[in-house]
């Protein structure tokens, strides 16, 4: 009896998915007081990265070791998993809400003929049941599902569980499967030049949002110097306006038609607050909004507001930023 | 080149969602419906592929209610040709559902499946990918660029800090996301045009659920909280009281 987590690896890197989802195995696993195994598919020399995932509380690792591996090819992926989930039969399988978890936890839900609750904010033990809670209609909502049978496929919302260590000396055993990428119905390669050196919306720590307010595409350098100033971990944001206007990559977009995000820190600079993007952001933990309009309905969400002229106001923010940044 | 596209009836994006009597619901009444907006970008990339090709037949499809009729004939207005209605509901999670569309779509012939790469609604995407492991065939989702050359198919599709390349063969499934293309509105001629052309109805039964809903909740309110000043001169206060106060830089 056990939980699997899905690790999630780019690169032949970990990325900050993986510790999440193995993180939300961990609480899961202690709840029911069972064991914790990540799965981890990827080259050759992943092996080198199975270690940290004991540290977040994995008890066992399943490692995947291949070339074939290296790409997230949704059949070999889902073989693997198909035949460590019929190995283990576990009670729950794991997947980050990432774009590849969001890709290949259906997959495997439709395989093994189970149920899937994506893009979970929680997940715990009712009753002897699982039972997860999800925001739906692009956040409007929070609907609270109960599995009727086993196992229970999840996908879990990025920054829904902050990474927590829980180390322990997790024994690492190789899949007992051996890829066929002549099985694969699909060739993947990553677009070149499109990698962005900024994280993910749905994955950042700050977010720097725009909106109409901002006038013209070109204003966006004046966002890019804050997001700059703020750090590495932060992220251009955009409202459905903007990105509707062709200013700005829908994969910017945050609410119900675009992404829904919850950030530790979130800049509404220039952004009236329709509902729908109001729906998608509401559970950062801090918001902030910049806007001429004193009576804009973001003021009624954002812990704290300046009223006046983003022209003005951001720079100022940037340059105060840049002067915390060189203190600390 | 025959295309099936699934679309999904869903409440508009600008409205408030309220909590149905029994709190484990969304009460519909009031709510302005509409054609699910990913899935104009299907449609759109359907007319185009025909359009393209120069042959063949574009089919509408959903699983739903008699109410559904009203989403189809949206689609058919934009020029789709042909529309399925599969009577009967949706499931709570997408397995059930796929498990109807797969099965609905195996007995027909197709090249290729669209579908918008999720609906607003339940917010699940999970229906395109579930449909093409029941029906064993390649598949890309939330797909922003798609190039198709006789059986062979080029798919861009947004991962995070990027566009992944999927190359595959038709017969294939793929899911629409926004970028794909500019979805033309449907005409006055098309609207009369959609009346008269055909809508198939099957009953196909209620999906199976492998989730229950236990409890649906409006998120808490957020209360307001304060206006730190105006103009450029609140900047420090802002900065002091994110650092001190909200402890978030």
């Amino acid at each position: 009896m056990s939980i699997l987590a899905f690790a999630e690896q780019r690169g032949g890197a970990l990325r900050q998915a993986a510790s999440e989802t193995v993180t939300a195995g961990r609480t899961l696993a202690d709840a029911m007081g069972v064991e914790l195994t990540a799965v981890l598919l990827g080259p050759p020399s992943i092996a080198s990265e199975s270690e940290k995932l004991g540290r977040f509380g994995a008890d066992r690792i399943l490692l995947g070791r291949d070339d074939a591996y290296t790409e997230y090819v949704p059949r070999v992926y889902v073989d693997a998993l198909v035949h460590a989930a019929n190995d283990l039969e576990p009670k729950v399988i794991l997947f980050p809400a990432s774009a590849l978890g969001k890709d290949l936890a259906p997959r495997v839900a439709a395989r093994l003929k189970a149920g899937l609750a994506s893009d979970c904010t929680e997940v715990r033990v009712e009753d002897g049941r699982i039972v997860a809670v999800r925001p739906a209609y692009g956040g409007k909502v929070y609907v609270t599902v109960a599995f009727k049978g086993e196992p229970a496929v999840l996908s879990i919302r990025p920054r829904a569980y902050m990474t927590e260590e829980s180390p322990r000396d997790a024994e690492v055993n190789a899949l007992s499967a051996q890829p066929d990428p002549s099985q694969a119905l699909t060739k993947v390669q990553m677009a070149e030049g499109a990698a962005k050196e900024r994280p993910d919306v749905a994955e950042a720590e700050i977010i720097v949002a725009g909106g109409r307010g901002l006038q013209e595409a070109e204003k966006w350098s004046l966002l890019e110097d804050l997001a700059d100033a703020l750090g590495p971990g932060t992220a251009l944001g955009a409202s459905r306006a903007v990105v509707d206007a062709g200013w700005r990559p829908h994969d910017e977009q945050v609410g119900q038609t675009g992404k829904v995000v919850s950030p530790p820190l979130y800049f509404a600079i220039g952004i009236s607050g329709a509902i729908q993007h109001l729906a998608g952001m509401r559970t950062a933990k801090c918001i902030v909004a910049v806007n001429k309009d004193p009576e804009a309905p973001i003021f009624k969400a954002a812990d704290y507001g300046i009223v006046g002229d983003v022209f003005e106001v951001v720079p100022r923010l940037t340059e105060e930023i840049r002067k915390l940044r060189s203190e600390a | 080149m025959n295309i099936i596209v699934c679309i999904k009836r869903v409440p508009d994006s600008e409205g408030r969602i309220a909590v149905g009597g029994d709190g484990a619901s969304v009460d519909t009444q009031g709510v302005k419906f509409v054609l699910n907006p990913y899935d104009e970008f299907a449609v759109e990339e359907a007319l185009k592929l025909k359009e393209a090709a120069g042959e063949g037949a574009v089919t509408v499809m959903t699983l739903g209610g008699d109410d559904s009729k009203e989403t189809l004939r949206t689609a058919l207005a934009m020029g789709a040709d042909q529309a399925v209605l599969l009577k009967g509901k949706p499931s709570i999670d997408g397995l059930g559902t796929a498990e109807k569309l797969a099965e609905a779509i195996g007995g027909r012939e197709y090249d290729l499946v669209l579908f918008g790469k999720q609906a607003i609604d339940d917010d699940n995407l999970q229906v395109p990918a579930m449909v093409a492991e029941l029906l064993g065939v390649p598949s890309a989702t939330v797909v922003v660029s798609l190039d198709v050359t006789g059986k062979d198919v080029k798919a861009e599709r947004e991962v995070e800090g990027g566009h992944e390349i999927v190359e595959f063969e038709l017969p294939a499934v793929v899911a629409a996301q926004k970028g794909l293309n500019e979805p033309r509105y449907a005409s006055l001629k098309g609207i009369m045009a959609a009346k008269k052309k055909p809508l198939e109805e099957v009953d196909v039964g209620d999906a199976e659920s492998r989730l229950e809903v236990i409890q649906v909740m409006n998120p808490p309110e957020r209360s307001a909280g304060e206006i730190v000043g105006e103009g450029a001169d609140a900047v420090p206060e802002l900065v002091r009281k994110l650092r001190e106060e909200a402890k978030v830089l």
